[in-house]
């Protein structure tokens, strides 16, 4: 049987850092899949995604989001990067969970993604979805993830990135 | 090369029972993939039955979530605290459309190591009904810190026949 999921990458943080970089992606894959477990934050970050390192304003997104009381959805248009709405909490004991899947991402046309944000704090949090474009028909081949606010992830972070085959 | 996404067990009901159970879960993955569709025997007046997982077998008050919800046309986000299992999204029961399950994937990121858990669930269900139906994601947090070596699934009236559980494990090296 075929192998079709497989890691391709993966970080655990030995020391808070404020960025993790996947670099030389291979494009022999159909789809990427970003798992990211994070051990809390120096202070309340949203998780920043952008790809080749490009800074440009090529990103939009829209997004559906819960704070336990009210669901809201809005969007981004023409931003630097891809972001949550939410920052992660500094708390080292509970994580927060995000997963990011890029479809077609070594294709010529635009980039569609898919993400999500899993961040229950037992009495406040959030949980949240986007969906995000990047407007570029060049493959990705460096995902690089920082915060917003410039702040370090704890050490203990996970990031992990598979390849998945359609065949 | 290494074979990083595994079935590690399966349970597709051929009689209706009162909950499924994965037991002796290996801890040599990296995360956990429960996929699941299920439908609840009972009869509720709404057509629908709360779906209820729990870890290691704990009914303790160790579960809290955040979920964003769908159903019709309203968008809703509700959260609980001291719940005694991963809850808050639904199947279709006996009154709903015969056939119609729900489905629904939790995964687990680091389940065998010694923290607390950040859980995401994703649960889906339509009956050709304005009401009876629902999108569902839940972010849940699994307070006790021990190794996930067990899920227990089930629905307050129990499972009908056809109901299906998949379990699969997977390994970032």
């Amino acid at each position: 049987m075929a192998v079709t999921y497989e890691p391709i990458a993966t970080t655990t943080l030995g020391s808070a850092a404020s960025s993790i970089t996947f670099s030389s992606i291979p494009a022999t894959y159909t789809d990427l899949r970003l798992v990211l477990v994070i051990a809390g934050s120096s202070a309340t970050a949203n998780v920043r995604v952008q790809y080749n390192s490009d800074t440009a304003t090529n990103y939009s997104a829209t997004y559906i989001a819960g704070n336990g009381t009210t669901a809201t959805s809005s969007r981004r248009t023409s931003a630097t990067s891809l972001t949550f709405t939410d920052g992660v909490a500094t708390s080292t004991t509970i994580p927060s969970f995000f997963t990011l899947d890029i479809f077609n991402y070594a294709g010529s046309t635009y980039k569609t993604s898919l993400t999500t944000s899993n961040q229950d704090y037992n009495g406040s949090g959030s949980i949240e979805s986007n969906v995000g474009l990047w407007r570029s028909t060049s493959a990705i081949n460096t995902i690089l993830i920082t915060t917003l606010t410039a702040t370090t992830y704890n050490a203990g972070t996970i990031a992990t990135l598979y390849g998945i085959k359609a065949a | 090369m290494a074979t990083t996404y595994t079935l590690i067990s399966s349970n597709t009901l051929s009689s209706s029972a009162a909950s499924v159970t994965f037991s002796s879960i290996p801890a040599t993955y990296t995360d956990l993939v429960l996929r699941c569709s299920v439908r609840d025997s009972g009869s509720s007046g709404t057509s629908q039955q709360q779906v209820r997982v729990r870890i290691n077998g704990s009914s303790s008050a160790n579960y809290s979530r955040r979920n964003l919800t769908g159903v019709g046309s309203t968008a809703a986000s509700g959260s609980g605290t001291g719940n005694t299992s991963i809850a808050g999204f639904y199947a279709p029961d006996a009154g709903a459309t015969s056939n119609t399950f729900n489905s629904f994937e939790i995964y687990i990121p680091n389940y065998a190591t010694v923290q607390q858990r950040q859980v995401s669930v994703f649960n889906a269900f339509e009956n050709n009904s304005a009401t009876v139906n629902e999108l569902n994601a839940t972010a849940a947090l699994y307070t006790d810190t021990t190794t996930i070596t067990s899920l227990y699934i089930d629905t307050v009236n129990g499972l009908v026949s056809g109901s299906s559980f998949y379990l699969y494990g997977i390994k970032n090296s």
